[in-house]
């Protein structure tokens, strides 16, 4: 008799304070956020950390939430920025830490322990630009049309196009490349 | 190829598990912040009334009271809530509701109350799947779930309720409302009031507040009211700038050249702001176009003459004494209606996200609707849209498959973003394929103005659009909405296009620009107007065009005929003002130079002489007309200023206020009001009654 309410009424509740369908909500939107994490930082103890982050400031965050968007959609959007945001802290970490020179070296350094891992995956997504990799994870990670994943993004149906085309370029590069080697 | 997506798609759909643990301790990081960010003194999300009013409002002596109160009443709520049930269920939202009852504070209230509990919060934290709440009741208790229901049929009035509290046979309405009050109190977490109270006010709102797809969705600063947000979303309107012609001396440059523009936009734009409370934007005041906006009771010409007839009239000027002010109306001939060619009409309209709003899109279908019933059966619509990707939505069909268009229009929905340029394209060539030979086509663009996808530089797009005006399609512009309307591009579009751009704020303004002057709109009887008075000296000392200062035209080009104009429609009038000071005025403003001589200029009784130049629409060489203005002797035959004279001298005086008046001296908004009570004449369609209007609305926003 009790139907499944729909994110977005849930989603707005919570935002004016109902703890009950806060917890609802996070308790049904936990794996997805973990899953996208994981597939934007590529290791399990990032994503982990990661989506805790995000858990934690979703209480704040959802105050912005007007229900303009599907939930979904606009949790994908959180999910991503925070990504983006953890990845620039990371970098600035390291670069304070060690300068310019240092982390391009250990960056070249990672990159080629990954291949030496002979992990295809992580090799394949972090070769790719951030901006491919974040398509890449809503579009064939999470299963969203363009016009979906454009939507999270914010960006043009097009452009999705247009990064996806480029993720076929960089596979092919990278195909190419593992067949000469 | 493909195998290469299917590779990487493999590998990230395999996404390991989420541990239970860590899933746990996001789930109770999470709600730790949730409470902290819900209870005590935050001010309310939403100020909404009939939410509870929140405990950090109450205070010492009433904090004490009603934690007393709240555990005896707490038990007879929930009886009560029990007793009530059954009629209960059925009340809509019921169905829907996952999870009715608040959550109680502490275990004591919990036996107490003998409420129901869901689960506990350190329970609900660890749960790792997304259980339905029903199971966790006590089977007998189950159905006393909806007894928050009510709440959202009826909100309770907390106070009255909180005065009540001792009273057991209270409606269960009464009583959550002050549970609500009471468990906050306890420092525990705040249940919900229910998802009508909540939610629906915020659906409400939704409507109302701007929809800017650029705004930040995740913004925390959202949390402010909606009037408020409304006022953050960042505004990406944009209006050409341009500097109010200056005071010229007739000796120096006695030539004033400009194109005539039947554009009325501005004068919608100033409205809205003004209705909206706020002063328009100075760049968006084009004075000439406020002129314009308003019917005026020329003479047409004669049968045989050219398509046009001139009036000229001159008046003191109502803001400064020792000047005049000549008034030049352009009317165009109304050709009979029935002898007009089929038209063929295209609309091209913006359907993406920005349009989603009720004085857009649904505003938009509303003014098509009402242009319908305007058409001839053989005219030809069809509607191409423009959002992400442009598409044709409807073909070209005949005017009288109304029902067909109708149809089409209803289907129409926003979304997505603005591909501006390939819709533009698209509507082109539709309208190419519809054009007969002698007919009229026109691409009517329908846009908020947000070109901002696809077009990297607008003078392309409006090369382009000179160009199929050259090949015989017009292009006309109706504005919608305010955030993010171009008003710039909307006019320098319209410019190249032949066409008129319009902004349309209601449905009023709709009727204007679509049924009452739709021939005027559609139909043009000359291209490439452009006007050109030459100031005799000898009569006139200095002179000043007031507004056209986007429409001002280089001496040499006026002989040009490859240089672009405006066009006059069917039956449409054209009226510029000039503000002149005859030699030996008190008024002159620039001193008489000590090395020059002093004015020549023939004492042949005329002000000056006026050129007129026009094409016939197709055409490319220009017709001349010439008028000369006559000096009228101060004294004897300046007739009183005529109902239409002061009308248009107090717009122009309303204009000039609204960007700052620099010409004006004292003279203020109760003049402008008073010249226009005095110009209101018999105004049929109460165009003028309502510009009265705005001007008392802008003097009282201006703070005089």
């Amino acid at each position: 008799m009790l139907m499944e309410t729909p994110d977005e009424p849930l989603a707005l509740a919570a935002a004016s304070g109902d703890r009950t369908a806060f917890a609802q909500l996070l308790a049904r939107h936990y794996d997805r956020v973990f899953g996208l994490c994981w597939r934007l930082t590529g290791s399990k103890h990032d994503a982990e950390d990661l989506a805790q982050d995000i858990c934690a400031a979703l209480p704040t965050k959802l105050q912005g939430f007007r229900g303009e968007a599907r939930f979904s959609t606009w949790l994908y959007r959180v999910t991503i920025n925070a990504a983006h945001d953890r990845r620039r802290r990371a970098a600035s970490h390291a670069r304070a830490a060690i300068g310019w020179g240092d982390w391009e070296v250990n960056r070249q350094a990672e990159i080629s322990e990954a291949t030496a891992a002979q992990d295809w995956l992580t090799t394949a997504m972090n070769r790719l630009p951030p901006e491919l990799r974040d398509t890449v994870a809503l579009t064939l990670g999470e299963g969203l049309t363009q016009a979906e994943a454009a939507a999270v993004l914010g960006l043009s149906e097009g452009t999705i196009a247009w990064r996806m085309a480029e993720v076929k370029k960089h596979l092919r590069a990278q195909v190419a490349e593992e067949a000469r080697i | 190829m493909t195998d290469e997506f299917d590779h990487l798609r493999d590998a990230l759909r395999k996404a390991p598990a989420p541990q239970p643990e860590a899933k746990a301790a996001a789930m109770r990081a999470a709600m730790e912040n949730f409470d902290r960010a819900h209870q005590g003194t935050r001010a309310a999300p939403r100020p909404i009334q009939d939410r509870q009013p929140k405990a950090g409002f109450l205070k010492g002596v009433s904090t004490m009271f009603s934690k007393l109160g709240s555990r005896p009443f707490l038990a007879a709520t929930t009886s009560a809530a029990a007793i009530c049930l059954g009629l209960i269920v059925f009340v809509p939202y019921g169905a829907q509701k996952p999870v009715a009852p608040p959550l109680p504070a502490t275990p004591e209230q919990t036996v107490k109350g003998r409420a129901s509990v869901p689960a506990k919060p350190a329970q609900l934290a660890e749960e790792s799947a997304p259980k339905p709440p029903a199971p966790s009741f006590a089977p007998e208790l189950a159905q006393t779930a909806p007894s928050s229901v009510p709440v959202e049929v009826q909100p309770a009035p907390p106070p009255a309720a909180h005065e009540q509290t001792a009273d057991a046979v209270m409606p269960p309405v009464a009583n959550l409302g002050v549970i609500a009050e009471s468990d906050e109190v306890a420092g525990a977490p705040l249940p919900a009031p229910s998802y009508a109270p909540t939610g629906a006010p915020e659906l409400a709102r939704r409507k109302v507040s701007t929809t800017n797809s650029t705004a930040p969705m995740n913004d925390i600063a959202s949390v402010i009211g909606t009037v408020e947000r409304a006022e953050v979303a960042p505004d990406t309107e944009a209006f050409p700038h341009a500097e109010a012609n200056p005071i010229k001396v007739a000796t120096e440059e006695p030539v004033s050249t400009f194109s005539i523009d039947v554009d009325t936009a501005s004068y919608a734009v100033v409205r809205s702001s003004l209705m909206r409370g706020q002063m328009p934007p100075v760049d968006a005041v084009r004075v000439e176009e406020m002129i314009n906006y308003f019917p005026y009771d020329y003479p047409g010409p004669a049968a045989g003459e050219a398509p046009f007839k001139t009036t000229v009239t001159v008046m003191g000027t109502p803001w400064k004494a020792g000047t005049r002010l000549v008034r030049i109306g352009v009317q165009g001939r109304l050709p009979a209606v029935a002898d007009r060619p089929p038209l063929n009409l295209v609309f091209l309209i913006d359907t993406s996200g920005s349009m989603n709003e009720d004085n857009k899109l649904p505003l938009l279908k509303q003014s098509l609707r009402l242009l319908l019933p305007q058409l001839r059966p053989e005219d030809e619509v069809a509607i191409v849209t423009y959002a992400g990707s442009a598409g044709e939505v409807l073909p070209p069909t005949r005017a009288k498959n109304a029902a067909l268009i109708l149809d089409a229009l209803d289907r129409l929905q926003a979304g997505g973003s603005t591909a501006g340029a390939e819709g533009l394209e698209l509507a082109y060539r539709v309208a190419e394929k519809m054009t007969a030979k002698g007919e009229v086509s026109r691409v009517l663009l329908a846009t908020d103005g947000d070109f901002n996808v696809g077009i990297s530089d607008p003078e392309g797009l409006e090369k382009y659009v000179e160009k199929k005006r050259k090949s015989g399609t017009y292009l006309s512009v109706l504005g919608f909405g305010r955030g993010n309307l171009d008003d710039a591009t909307m006019q320098a579009l319209a410019q190249s296009g032949n066409g008129i751009a319009s902004y349309i704020d209601t449905l009023q303004e709709a009727r204007k620009v679509l049924v009452d002057q739709l021939s005027g709109a559609l139909f043009p009887i000359a291209d490439d107007v452009k006007i050109q008075v030459e100031w005799n000296p000898a009569e006139v000392a200095e002179y000043r065009l007031i507004g056209y200062e986007t429409r001002a035209l280089a001496r040499e080009d006026f002989n040009n005929d490859k240089v672009d104009a405006g066009e006059i429609g069917a039956g449409t009038s054209v009226t510029a003002l000039y503000e002149i000071t005859a030699p030996g005025s008190p008024a002159i403003a620039n001193d008489a130079l000590r090395y020059k001589e002093p004015p020549t200029g023939a004492e042949n009784g005329e002000l000056g002489f006026l050129r007129l130049r026009y094409k016939a629409p197709g055409e490319t060489k220009s017709h001349l007309v010439e008028t000369a203005i006559p000096a009228p002797s101060e004294a004897v035959d300046m007739p009183a200023p005529s109902a239409d004279d002061r009308f248009a001298a107090s717009i122009a005086g309303f204009g000039q206020l609204l960007t700052g008046g620099k010409y004006l001296g004292d003279w203020g908004w109760d003049d402008a009001i008073a010249l226009a009570l005095e110009g209101r004449g018999p105004d049929e369609f109460g165009y003028r009654a309502e510009a009265i209007n705005l001007m008392r609305l802008a003097k009282s926003l201006s703070g005089q």
